[in-house]
């Protein structure tokens, strides 16, 4: 099937580094095939700009199969664009009009500062399941994995939780810029599980504290972090957390 | 030089027990003297540095994304192998072997290949105890299901995404390393050297690829993790940034290349559908129980697939190969697309495309049972082409996706360089020619948990080594001449850009070096890469400076090495007359156009040895085969 062609006008967030003074650069490109996606459009933008011997716009990507979680635009007031349930990666241009102006910037969160251009700092999630998001066993003298029955309905919700990619789009869609989708999903994964249940109460405090340190805002049940993560993970893991927050606080005191 | 394997005696079972007991031990007081640095944060990184971070020793760990999370192993889809028989159907370590010796086709190492299904089982049981929500049944034991070449069922998985959770569980172990102060992490950085002193490996330069300085790290030991080369294609399922450059610094140090003609095609893919196109999506091979692939019986018919009738349809597949059908092994059904397209009867806008056609089953067993088994491929595609694959075929082609060969490295995983290991698909060890569905994730795990971390002891234990910090003359010499690359990339300003190169490159290894070689075209190859390399050192264009986060620096390295190691590729493939897996040369084939290898004179590993660019010495390792009996493979 023969792709429509695009013209478009991108408005593209620059900033040489963290401390720069930033600003929307404007480019135009022609001839954009509806078939490719927005990020090969960004890739024609910089083979055009390096062409004119300008610098590419930097932005991170790697898998561009929707699961390493690099991708990470906000486009035109949206944490991955228009679609739900995607990352970047994933969006093609058919989802656009010719003669559409298109607005990208990077995650606007002030825990996750701005590497260069639309590429930010997500360490502070490192950090935070630095803290806790792990089961403390060495390698070998695991007993058989067939040892510990998980009714499928418990393991099956561990999985939904499990399958965050870790790429801040809730952060970036909240207006208070909270971190508690991405934290609930890791403590919601190791608190359904029996595995996780030695250290959940250490886990969930630390890793809340952790949170805290980073500088995330407080979560106001606004849902905005479901909407628009890509891989759906359901805000009913907040509120598991904040059930086990509350437990571990109450039997740690 | 003489290679020397380092296969324990004794019978197969018991060798790597045997060799286990006899390889010397540190220490525990001990281990906390030793720094060892672990390139690449996948599964075998990731599993290698955090176990040897539990045993007591100082871990370093580099990668080039911004967080060990983001590896590509994460991409992995089906699912991991391992012998537990928890099926009752039949498993054991030794069939596990078995199939996996043979579905290489007969080209790897006994030794290595038992001990890989000796340790299967304990993968999986490490993963679980770390939180990994493997799929369950109702009564919450373990579920499996079958892959390719196995006649049992020992495949286990997270949905869709089985890479995903075992990266995610290696990451959690890596992290609890880390906060315990064990394990340094340098994220955002590319390896860009190797430093050797008095003969072993002893250090790293990176760069920083935020800030752009070149940094120095020294240690005891170098454990490079840093996956697989499909990216020399241009167009591979590999995620982009993936690379050799970290193997290929350490080849052109003298570490010797495996078998760097052996790669994976896999047929199930979504088509190229423009030159823009950065990368191609893998599509689960189970599709194929389903779907018809065919294509129009004549040449150039433009017409939309649904108004194409039956008796103008070439099921190419179910006729050439009517036992197997659309179910042929990977490489078989990855050749015939091929054929057909090259023949002209390709599909789509750029007729390099067959269709996959699920008319026939959607008519057979009613959408709903089409959605129940394949409704996130079908969306996935849908999201990709814009195309509803309920209503038209979808379009399928080939496409790069796992790379075989790799650094030589002996039993203990050690390459040709002392003290310089080489883990996961960096390694060419296990997989012969051609990798089996859901053993790469189990050779990765293997590596990193239970293997390295005895080898690694021995090693030290072994080597009485002297100290060396980043003062010594050697790491000021490489980082010279490390810059001394960096400055000659950027002072070039050509007319032509990195990915200008890269697709050209690109479209010499998948025409000549790709899913069917010959002589003529290996030999066309060769020159046309040499050309290309020359033209690249004098007209490419980057942009930007190096003391700054600057991609196109990054691409243009990588691209460099690639047009050094696509020579070696199709030199590689060009002195193997045989077929053998992936390794398909016209030549040699049997009537029913299946892989015809030669044990007479080819049961041997390539090891190749770099001297200048374009320039290699040829070694080899005689593959014994004491357990098994090579066969012809065959699928009729």
């Amino acid at each position: 099937m023969e792709g429509n062609k695009l013209n478009l006008t991108l408005k593209v967030w620059k900033q040489a580094n963290k401390d720069a003074k930033g600003r929307f650069e404007t480019y135009e490109l022609k001839d954009i095939s509806t078939d490719a996606s927005f990020l090969e459009m960004l890739d024609i933008l910089n083979d055009d700009l390096e062409r004119k011997n300008e610098e590419p716009v930097a932005f991170e990507h790697d898998c561009r199969e929707g699961i390493c979680g690099c991708c990470s635009l906000y486009i035109n007031g949206r944490a991955h664009g228009p679609l739900a349930g995607i990352t970047v990666c994933q969006l093609h241009m058919r989802n656009f009009k010719n003669g559409e102006t298109i607005w990208i910037e990077p995650w606007r969160a002030k825990p996750f500062s701005i590497v260069k251009d639309l590429i930010v700092d997500r360490s502070a999630f490192d950090r935070i399941l630095q803290a806790g998001g792990f089961v403390s066993i060495n390698t070998g003298g695991t007993p058989d994995a067939n040892l510990i029955p998980i009714p499928k309905e418990k393991a099956d919700l561990a999985m939904d939780a499990a399958a965050c990619i870790g790429c801040g789009a809730c952060v970036a869609a909240c207006k208070n810029a909270s971190a508690m989708l991405f934290v609930s999903a890791k403590v919601s994964q190791l608190a359904l599980l029996p595995q996780g249940q030695a250290e959940k109460q250490q886990r969930v405090l630390a890793m809340v504290s952790q949170m805290d340190k980073e500088g995330f805002g407080s979560c106001t049940n606004t849902g905005a972090c479901e909407a628009e993560c890509p891989k759906k993970i359901s805000i009913s893991n907040i509120a598991r957390m904040n059930r086990e927050y509350f437990s571990a606080s109450i039997k740690s005191n | 030089m003489k290679l020397e394997s380092k296969i324990p005696a004794g019978e197969l079972k018991d060798k790597w027990t045997n060799h286990k007991f006899n390889m010397k031990l540190v220490n525990p007081a001990n281990k906390r003297k030793y720094n060892v640095l672990v390139v690449g944060t996948g599964l075998a990184g990731a599993s290698a540095a955090a176990s040897l971070a539990e045993l007591g020793y100082n871990v370093s760990v580099f990668c080039y994304q911004d967080s060990a999370r983001r590896a590509h192993s994460i991409a992995a889809q089906g699912g991991i192998n391992a012998s537990k028989n928890y099926q009752n159907d039949g498993d054991s370590d030794y069939r596990l072997f078995y199939d996996t010796i043979k579905g290489g086709d007969y080209r790897a190492r006994e030794a290595n290949v038992y001990r890989l299904a000796e340790v299967s089982g304990n993968i999986i049981d490490q993963c679980v105890a770390q939180g990994v929500p493997f799929a369950r049944e109702y009564g919450g034991l373990l579920a499996n299901r079958s892959f390719g070449g196995a006649q049992v069922s020992r495949t286990f998985y997270a949905r869709g995404q089985t890479g995903q959770q075992l990266l995610l569980g290696a990451y959690s172990a890596l992290n609890r390393q880390i906060g315990l102060g064990k394990v340094k992490t340098y994220y955002r950085r590319e390896m860009l050297e190797l430093v050797i002193v008095d003969g072993h490996a002893r250090g790293i330069i990176v760069r920083n690829l935020v800030t752009g300085e070149l940094e120095k790290y020294s240690g005891d030991a170098v454990l490079l993790a840093t996956g697989g080369y499909s990216n020399v294609f241009y167009l591979s399922t590999n995620a982009m940034n993936s690379n050799a450059t970290a193997i290929w610094r350490a080849h052109r140090k003298g570490a010797l290349f495996g078998n760097p003609c052996y790669t994976q095609i896999h047929p199930t893919c979504i088509p190229v559908h423009g030159d823009y196109q950065s990368k191609l999506t893998l599509m689960s091979e189970s599709l194929r129980n389903d779907g018809r692939i065919w294509v129009p019986n004549k040449v150039g018919d433009n017409r939309a697939p649904n108004d194409i009738p039956e008796n103008e349809r070439d099921y190419f597949l179910e006729r050439k190969y009517p036992s197997f059908g659309n179910l042929v092994p990977r490489d078989v059904a990855s050749r015939n697309a091929k054929e057909q397209c090259d023949a002209g009867k390709g599909v789509g806008d750029t007729k390099m495309a067959v269709y996959l056609d699920f008319a026939e089953a959607i008519g057979r067993l009613g959408q709903k049972a089409i959605e129940d088994k394949y409704g996130n491929l079908f969306d996935m595609y849908q999201t990709i082409t814009g195309e509803n694959p309920y209503k038209v075929p979808m379009r399928i082609f080939p496409a790069p996706h796992y790379t075989m060969g790799g650094l030589w490295v002996d039993y203990n995983l050690m390459t040709t360089i002392p003290g310089l290991f080489a883990l996961g698909e960096a390694n060419f060890s296990d997989h012969g020619a051609n990798r089996l569905g859901a053993s790469a994730l189990m050779q990765g795990l293997a590596d990193g948990y239970f293997v390295i971390p005895y080898t690694l002891g021995d090693y030290l234990a072994t080597n009485k080594l002297a100290k060396v910090t980043t003062e010594h003359p050697e790491f000021a010499k490489e980082e010279k001449s490390v810059n001394e690359l960096v400055g000659k990339l950027l002072a070039i300003k050509g007319k032509r850009t990195v990915d200008d190169f890269h697709k050209v490159l690109g479209r010499i290894m998948w025409n000549n070096v790709g899913m069917s070689r010959n002589e003529e075209g290996l030999k066309k190859a060769i020159k046309e890469i040499a050309e290309l390399r020359a033209e690249f050192w004098k007209d490419v264009n980057v942009v930007g400076s190096a003391q700054d986060l600057n991609q196109t620096l990054e691409r243009a390295g990588r691209v460099a090495d690639y047009l050094e190691l696509g020579e070696l590729m199709a030199k590689d493939a060009l002195s193997r007359n045989e077929s053998c897996g992936g390794h398909f040369r016209a030549e040699y084939q049997t009537e029913e156009n299946e892989a015809k290898r030669d044990d007479e004179n080819y049961t041997f590993v390539s090891a190749w040895e770099y001297k200048n660019p374009g320039e290699w010495e040829f070694h080899k390792e005689d593959l014994d085969f004491e357990f098994v009996h090579p066969t012809q493979r065959s699928y009729k």
